[in-house]
């Protein structure tokens, strides 16, 4: 049994019908961590929406937990754990009695199972009687992380949970994580950090409410379908400009302080004669290198096809 | 399922507890409110500034004057010359009321029985000029009496008979008006205090998106409003208590009726206004949106309500606006348990329609209110 499938499922909001998903259809294995990735506006959250029963999807079916979406919704809830992209616990409470509400309204105590988030909850014990209100950004995530773990959910879904966490909460987070599916809690997670995907066991591409890709990241990486470059010149600003301009570039963007650059026709000469091209554009201390992409290279090249 | 309603009960009054804010509100609206209004709104015209122009300046002309003046109710603002003189202090605004006395007014009102005099009122201020006018004419015809007693000698059967009106005033004897504004702003009180805080703490929730993570949980519909209706219709309840023994300590009102009964209706009541205040709540995203739905419909039930202007001389349309306005039972319920000593049987159909008030809100709010967009 898949833990989540979806079946064409489309949203579009509003009068003029802006379509937020766009008949997405995947499947997610049981015990998988798997991750939504795209920018802003893409579709995540309102995908999120749908599998947690928030929002009902115009069209399309889908099953979570093998539980039907739309008619089976009120045994789906006590299945599933959902922390929104938004802080969304009850900020005049304390630590301690939020964790006692979530546990009381999903009809079970939080002594019941204090094994799962036994990890987690240590870290934010010694504030237990300070307002949620007052807890730093990585406290409230990681108290949210324990208010949907509660009732022992066996689809956890995070929308956004490291957006706006500083990096090394970022790393702790995505550890917990792993931790969380050793104990077979299949996890959906959604970011706009493309170093996040790496950690997951499969992802999803999405963009403009439309899956791009879905597979391992490293067979997404195998699947970038040229060669790679990074570039690197004095003049970095007018690098960008020259290499656009050029031909034989198919693509090529910032990324860090090097550029990285595909070409559309590739021989054994393609660096030297580059070179020597930019040279005589009037270029100093020019480096090129090949390199492996990485995801976010992947998915700038699926976003131009 | 009672262990999930005594959670989210216990979850509320703390959140309530801890919002100091809300508390202060919760306890000094009642006072403040009770204290000021009742004092400040009072129907009684006193200090009507009045302009004398005597064109005849007799005794009986004074007599007249002192007469006015030794009322109360009026100040004699100026004694002119003429008509147009006393006009002008009308145009400043420094007088309410012009008496003008006729030449010749001592020896036409002893010789034909008969005189006329002139009153014109400045009606900018309408209660004001309708309540003087109606003062003074009573002074006059007073005047008019006395004049008559003593001139003609009083013959065994009188010629001409006469009628004469005297009343009282039922139900509150000397037509104090603390009496009749505190039962009304009592019902107002608790008009303001069930619906505002309902409506706007379930928006407080949707705002801050925790509904959202309410919503996941497979807490059941009504679980969670009954979590919302139980904590305000008992503040409620207390504010209303608060206000009671306010208004026994400040204006020594005890009502005449059952106070049993008086707590009965008004525990119905505060469902119904709960029941409007969740019915704004699931219309609203925004708490600014929620404060200005509910403060539109509490203005107009408390404007047409009965508390200030009374039911019976609005017109038809506006009355069949007041039958629609719970709040205008309410405070015809607490004036008539409070003033009247009505039983059960005077105020059974108001109890009627405040049920029915109650059962269409609240169904309406739980139809209305969605845990899926």
């Amino acid at each position: 049994m898949k833990a989540v499938e979806l079946n064409e499922i489309s949203k579009t909001y509003g009068k003029e019908k802006t379509l937020a998903v766009d008949a997405v259809s995947f499947s997610i294995d049981e015990g998988e961590l798997f991750g939504l990735i795209g920018p802003d506006g893409a579709g995540k959250t309102s995908i999120f929406r749908i599998l947690t029963t928030l929002l009902i999807p115009d069209g399309g079916s889908a099953t979570v937990d093998g539980l039907e979406l739309v008619k089976d919704y009120k045994k789906i809830r006590s299945r599933i754990g959902y922390m929104p992209g938004k802080f969304s616990l009850y900020q005049d409470l304390t630590i301690e009695e939020n964790l006692n509400f979530f546990a009381t309204v999903f009809g079970t105590t939080v002594e019941e199972n204090f094994e799962l988030i036994r990890d987690i909850y240590v870290q934010i014990e010694p504030f237990k009687t300070r307002r949620a209100g007052k807890l730093s950004g990585g406290m409230k995530q990681k108290l949210a992380l324990c208010c949907a773990l509660i009732h022992e959910p066996k689809i956890l879904f995070l929308d956004e949970p490291t957006t706006g966490v500083d990096p090394v909460s970022r790393k702790e987070f995505w550890e917990m994580l792993k931790r969380l599916k050793s104990k077979n809690i299949t996890i959906v997670v959604s970011t706009p950090y493309m170093d996040e995907a790496a950690l997951c066991d499969r992802i999803g591409l999405i963009q403009n409410g439309k899956m791009l890709s879905i597979d391992k990241p490293d067979e997404i990486i195998k699947s970038y379908q040229n060669k790679l470059y990074q570039i690197k010149a004095l003049n970095k600003y007018a690098l960008l400009k020259d290499l656009r301009a050029m031909e034989n570039t198919l693509n090529c963007f910032t990324f860090g302080e090097y550029l990285h650059i595909s070409f559309k026709y590739e021989s054994d000469k393609t660096s030297i004669e580059l070179i020597n091209s930019l040279t005589s554009l009037g270029h100093s201390q020019i480096e090129i290198r090949e390199i492996t992409p990485g995801i976010e290279d992947c998915f700038i090249q699926l976003l131009k096809n | 399922m009672m262990r999930t309603i005594r959670y989210l009960l216990q979850k509320e009054f703390k959140q309530i507890f801890r919002d100091k804010s809300i508390l202060r509100i919760i306890l000094i609206i009642p006072i403040v409110q009770l204290l000021l209004l009742p004092l400040a709104a009072n129907y009684e015209v006193k200090n009507i500034n009045l302009s004398v122009v005597d064109n005849d300046h007799s005794v009986y002309s004074n007599l007249l004057i002192s007469k006015i003046t030794a009322s109360g109710y009026f100040k004699l603002q100026s004694y002119d010359a003429s008509f147009k003189k006393a006009m002008g202090n009308i145009e400043s605004d420094r007088s309410d009321l012009i008496l003008e006395i006729p030449q010749n007014f001592e020896n036409n009102l002893i010789r034909d029985n008969e005189e006329q005099l002139f009153v014109a009122v400045n009606a900018i201020n309408g209660v004001k000029a309708n309540l003087g006018g109606a003062y003074l004419n009573t002074i006059v015809r007073n005047f008019n009496g006395d004049i008559r007693l003593q001139l003609i000698t009083p013959q065994k059967i009188n010629p001409m008979p006469v009628i004469e009106i005297t009343n009282a005033n039922w139900y509150n004897p000397f037509m104090n008006y603390h009496l009749f504004m505190v039962p009304g702003i009592l019902a107002f009180l608790v008009t303001m205090i069930g619906g505002f805080l309902c409506a706007l703490n379930i928006v407080k929730e949707k705002e801050i998106g925790t509904i959202e993570q309410i919503n996941v949980t497979p807490i059941k519909k009504y679980h969670f409003i009954l979590g919302k209706l139980i904590p305000f219709w008992l503040i409620g309840l207390v504010v209303f208590s608060i206000g009671m023994l306010i208004s026994y300590l400040v204006y020594g009102i005890v009502p005449l009726g059952s106070i049993a009964m008086l707590y009965g209706f008004v525990a119905v009541y505060l469902l119904a206004i709960l029941g409007f205040g969740l019915l704004v709540s699931t219309f609203c995203q925004t708490q600014q949106q929620a404060m200005f739905i509910a403060f539109f419909f509490v203005m107009i039930f408390i404007l047409m309500g009965g508390l200030f202007t009374s039911i019976d001389s609005m017109p038809p349309f506006a009355k069949i606006i007041a039958g629609l306005n719970p709040v205008s039972y309410m405070i015809d319920v607490m004036r008539m348990i409070v003033l009247k000593g009505s039983g059960f049987d005077d105020i059974k159909f108001h109890l009627l329609k405040i049920i029915g008030f109650a059962v269409v809100l609240n169904s309406w709010a739980i139809l209305n209110y969605r845990k899926t967009t």
